[in-house]
Parts: C-alpha cells; structure tokens; sequence
C-alpha cells in the first residue's frame, strides 16, 4: 500500500525536510503531531486502534456471555435479543467471542512486528553499519526472503510444523523480518555518516557502543512508526492460517477460525461469517487509515 | 539493454539457491516424522525403514539437499510422497487454470484500477473521488477469504445469478476474479490517482493545456502515460502477491488450479510437491518482477541501469 502526499490532505503540504526519520527533534515531532491530529482520516484510524487495544483489556468485563459456554439448545440464533450478533454451532455467543478473538489478534499482531524486529533490527544494523560484504551477504539473504509470496510460504510452514498459536507466530516473523532488517539498514546507511558517529568514532567508542548507544536510539522512532503500522498484516496473515485449518487451535479463540467455522452454515446461519470477517476488516482498516496518515506526515516525498 | 537481462538473470541464479536452501530447511530440518504421518499407526519398525529407504528419507540431509537441486536442474523435480506422481509435470498440468485466474483478476484490478484513478484525480475532491477514496481503503483492508464468502453469500445464494465453485463455464471465474482481484483494483487506484495528480501539476501539462490542447488529450495522451510507470511497478508486485492469493481463493471457490492442489498437497505433508510447489511460485514471482523492470525500462527512456 503506498500512496503519494496528497491523498488523505486537503492543504498542500510544504516538503518536511528532515533527514531520515522526521522525528529528530523536539520541534518537529511537535509538528507531526499536530499535523496528524488534523487528519480525520487517521484520527479515525487511530480511535479504532484504540478501541481495539480497550476491547482486549476490558474483554471479561463488556463480553455479554462466557465465550465458551455451550448451549447446544441455542445453537445458531439469529442476531438480536439476548445475542446481540447470533450463537454459533454450539450455542456460543458470536459477540463475546469475538471480543476475546480480539485478544487473539492482537497479540498475534505485536508478538510477530516484536519477534520481527528482534530479527531484522541487529541484521540491519550490522548490515549497513559494516557495509560491505557483510551488507552484501545480509542483503542477499532479505532478497531471498522476499522473493516468496510471505503467505504461501506461511501456510507451507504451518502445514509441516502443526498449527497452533505459537507456530503462527514463528511462521509469520520467519517470513516478515527482512522488511525489518532494510528499514533499519537505510537509516543506519546515512546515520553512519554523521558527525555525531563520526565524533564518537574519533573518541575510540567501540563499534558495539558506537551502535547500541549512538545509532540505535536514532533508528528507535522509525522502527516503533513502522512496527505499528506492521501489526495489520500479521492479524489477517493469522486469520487466514486459521481460516485454512493451520493457525491457532481451540481453546483459542480466532476471528479466522470463527470465520471458516461459520463457513458451513453459510446459507442459512448467514452472520457466523459476517461478523468475524467485518472484525477483521475494521482493525485493518483502523492501522491502514492511521498508518496512511503517519506515512503522509511524517515523509512526504518518499513512498514505496 | 540485453546486458542488463543477462547480468539481471546471472543475479538470479544465487536467489535462487537461497530459495532452495530456505524451502528445504523449512519443510525438512524440522521436528516432525513425514513418515510416521504416511503409514498407519500399527505400521512396524520394519515397514518404516523400509518406506524411509524408499522415499530416500535415510540419507543425512545433505545428501538430500544436493540429490534435490540437482534434481531440479536436470528438471527431475522429485515424486510426490503419496501417489508417487512427478513433481513438475503435475505441478504444470494445474498452471493453466491458475494463469486463468490470474488474468482475469489482473485485467479487472488494472482496468477498474486504472479508470477509477484517472477520474478520481481529473475531479479532485468530486463525490466521486471522496468514494473512490474509502472504496480503495475498504478495498485493502478486507481479508480476501472474506471477501470470498460474502460474494458467495450474495451472488451465489441469495441472488442465484453465479456459482460459487468449480471451472465449467465462463460464470464460474467471475466470483474468484473479483475475490482475487478486490485488494490490488484498490491499490492500482490509489496509485493511479496519486501519481496522476503529481503529473498534472507539472510544467509540460501546464503547457500542454495553454497550447489549447483539448483536456481530454492533455489527461489521456500526456498526463496518464507517464503516470503509469508507477503503476506498471505496483501491477508486478501484485502478480507475485496474487500467486500467494490464489492459495486461499482457490480453496474457497474449489477452482482447480496450483493453489488449491498446494493446499491440499500440503495438508497431506507432501514434502516433494510442497517444496517444488515454492520453488516453483519463488521462481515464477523473480521472473515476473524482472519482466517489470525490464518494461519499466522501455517505457521510460530516463532510467538506466548501471
């Protein structure tokens, strides 16, 4: 997904000319922000992420049922009344469900943007702060990474090693972590340059200082910006292992699996499909609008 | 320019390597005994080293790593662990209903892509573009296995007008083209609207216009054609992404082509099939991409490749 500057701004945007980042002083971060809180598109993004992040925490205490309770006498109701979105197969509330499918989602999305970057981060610093062949050997080995369709090669994975919650989340950081390892290597390729690094070096700081103290702390803001926006992809990456049969297993709750369970009674239980999918839909749609917004604010020249 | 696709296809070659190093040490080195999945659960000791020996299981693995890729250079791609058919040919034999697929969701995506963009930007800030603009947003946020069952759902059993699975008649491909075809017709518009509003505030357009050139040539003759160099780019990264795609919407519409049979095959720990069906995608996605920088070469004439 990439866009150019104009897309979600009314007002022409005059070109934010801060190298790298655009986060590297206090008073253009300022700046960002308040630019970003005109957007209404991605205040709009956010409040949905927000509402996400609510919705996990205060699960057990706005989820209307237990959503493991059975009540095979209930089996498939129709939306409404003491259901507010219907009851699956077993008589389980569709609602309280999905509000615990939402924790699923969640910690699929930061386990796997978290994993991925304790992958990618050391492989990009030590990429571009070594140049060379070192950079040559890591770069060939992201190329190679990319060159798979990420979900093919998931659902391969998946199917070899088993499913389950944890294996998702090894499958999908396996695949994702060379955008990781790229992102900090082109910021680390110009910080290296600075004087600031330049100074450090003259001092006899060693590298390993050199990069955990000095050049880290300056990739840090780019890699939380970027982490937060790549959480949407791993929530339908785990939806789609499950509605395949290779993701997460019950006793956990996915909006994939509900998706694919609902499948069945598509003709005439026609919400136990809806729903879970439209859950989906909203989150992404949450990280995509906000996601779209930060990208606009923060470097509006550059898009991919 | 032929330099430049040789030294590209050179390049490929240690990609490629990497793929087979990856895809064998996903589906190989890890815990899990293929064989013991074949066989009953009585099966004896014996009769499971006698299959291992057969399927070559008993070698160290790097022995079986080099008898696989050099396998796959002489073009023998190994025989399926169930029913012993060859790799490649059977892996080509389902290609044809693939590329079908594939086509015929790349033209809808490209053509409703295409002219929403141009339109949406020719009347910034129109109702129309206002809708285009979340339509485009909904259109990459949906989950395609969703999208899927809700034209199921609708055209297949509520209104009855298309079929929800199979391949016999030009009405089946038109469900599992849109599914496939939804996320990138957003992403081409996007692009194609943003890169169309760049152009047009540019000098030549300006001048285009005030030589008296009528609006429709300035935005179809001038405007679009460079602005679909970004979008040529986009259509390649949308060709290997839809690869991945066709995974899941073959096995929602049971369209019979290499994704479904993946699925499948890989359901069933077919290792042979599922490590040539990688390959066989890994490769494919290089070469399309390489096509797209090829092409975006000769149709802008500014790029050069050292």
């Amino acid at each position: 997904m990439s866009d150019r500057r104009d897309d979600f701004t009314d007002e022409r945007q005059q070109v934010h000319s801060d190298k790298g980042s655009g986060l590297t002083t206090e008073r253009s971060k300022f700046d960002v922000l308040i630019r970003l809180a005109r957007k209404r598109m991605a205040m709009a993004g956010l409040a949905i992420i927000f509402a996400l992040v609510l919705v996990t925490i205060l699960a057990p205490w706005i989820a209307p049922h237990d959503p493991y309770d059975q009540q095979l006498q209930l089996a498939r109701q129709a939306p409404g009344g003491d259901f507010p979105l219907g009851t699956d197969n077993l008589g389980r509330c569709v609602l309280s469900r999905m509000i615990y499918g939402a924790r699923i989602s969640l910690a699929v999305g930061i386990m796997v943007v978290t994993l991925r970057a304790l992958i990618g981060i050391p492989a990009g610093l030590i990429s571009g702060f070594y140049g060379g062949r070192v950079d040559n050997v890591i770069m060939r080995i992201t190329d190679t990474f990319i060159a798979f369709p990420g979900i093919l090669l998931a659902i391969a994975v998946m199917a070899v090693w088993g499913p389950g919650i944890f294996n998702v989340m090894l499958a999908l950081s396996i695949v994702g972590w060379p955008q990781f390892a790229r992102l900090v290597r082109g910021e680390v390729l110009s910080l290296r340059e600075t004087e600031f690094v330049e100074a450090g070096r003259a001092l006899g700081l060693s590298d390993g200082r050199l990069i955990a103290k000095h050049i880290l702390p300056n990739v840090l803001p780019i890699i939380v910006v970027y982490g937060t926006l790549g959480m949407a992809a791993p929530i339908v990456s785990e939806a789609a292992l499950s509605f395949l049969g290779l993701g997460t297993m019950p006793p956990d709750i996915s909006w994939g699996r509900m998706l694919s369970e609902g499948r069945r009674y598509l003709r005439h239980a026609p919400w136990l499909a809806t729903f879970p999918g439209l859950a989906i839909t909203v989150v992404v749609l949450g990280f995509n609008l906000f996601g779209d917004g930060l990208r606009d604010v923060l470097d509006p020249r550059q898009r991919d | 320019m032929y330099t430049y696709i040789g030294r590209r296809l050179l390049q490929l070659i240690p990609v490629l390597l990497g793929i087979s190093v990856i895809v064998f040490a996903l589906i190989n080195l890890t815990p899990g005994d293929p064989v013991a999945i074949l066989l009953d659960q009585d099966a004896t000791q014996d009769e499971i080293a006698r299959l291992r020996e057969q399927l070559g299981l008993d070698l160290p693995w790097w022995q079986r790593y080099i008898q696989w890729v050099g396998g796959i250079v002489t073009g023998d791609w190994g025989e399926s662990f169930r029913d012993g058919r060859a790799v490649l040919p059977t892996l080509i034999g389902f290609m044809p209903a693939t590329i079908e697929l594939v086509i015929a969701s790349m033209a809808l995506s490209v053509g409703v892509g295409v002219t929403a963009g141009v339109i949406s930007a020719v009347h910034q800030d129109s109702w129309f573009d206002h809708f285009t603009r979340v339509g485009a947003f909904l259109g990459i946020s949906m989950p395609n296995f969703w999208v899927g069952i809700m034209l199921i759902l609708v055209f297949a059993y509520y209104i009855g007008w298309l079929p929800a699975s199979g391949r016999s008649g030009i009405e089946n491909i038109i469900l599992p083209a849109v599914t496939l075809g939804t996320s990138g017709m957003a992403t081409i518009t996007r692009i194609t609207r943003s890169s169309m509003l760049e152009v047009i505030r540019q000098d030549y357009i300006r001048t285009a216009r005030s030589k008296g050139l009528p609006e429709r040539s300035v935005v179809y003759k001038h405007a679009l054609r460079s602005a679909l160099s970004a979008v040529l780019t986009v259509i390649g990264l949308q060709l290997g992404f839809r690869l991945g795609g066709t995974v899941i919407v073959e096995t929602v519409f049971a369209w019979p082509g290499i994704g479904r049979f993946a699925y499948q095959r890989m359901m069933q720990r077919d290792h042979p099939m599922i490590m040539g069906n990688l390959l066989l995608f890994a490769t494919m996605f290089c070469l399309v991409n390489l096509m797209v920088d090829v092409t975006y070469a000769l149709v802008d004439p500014r790029i050069r490749y050292n």
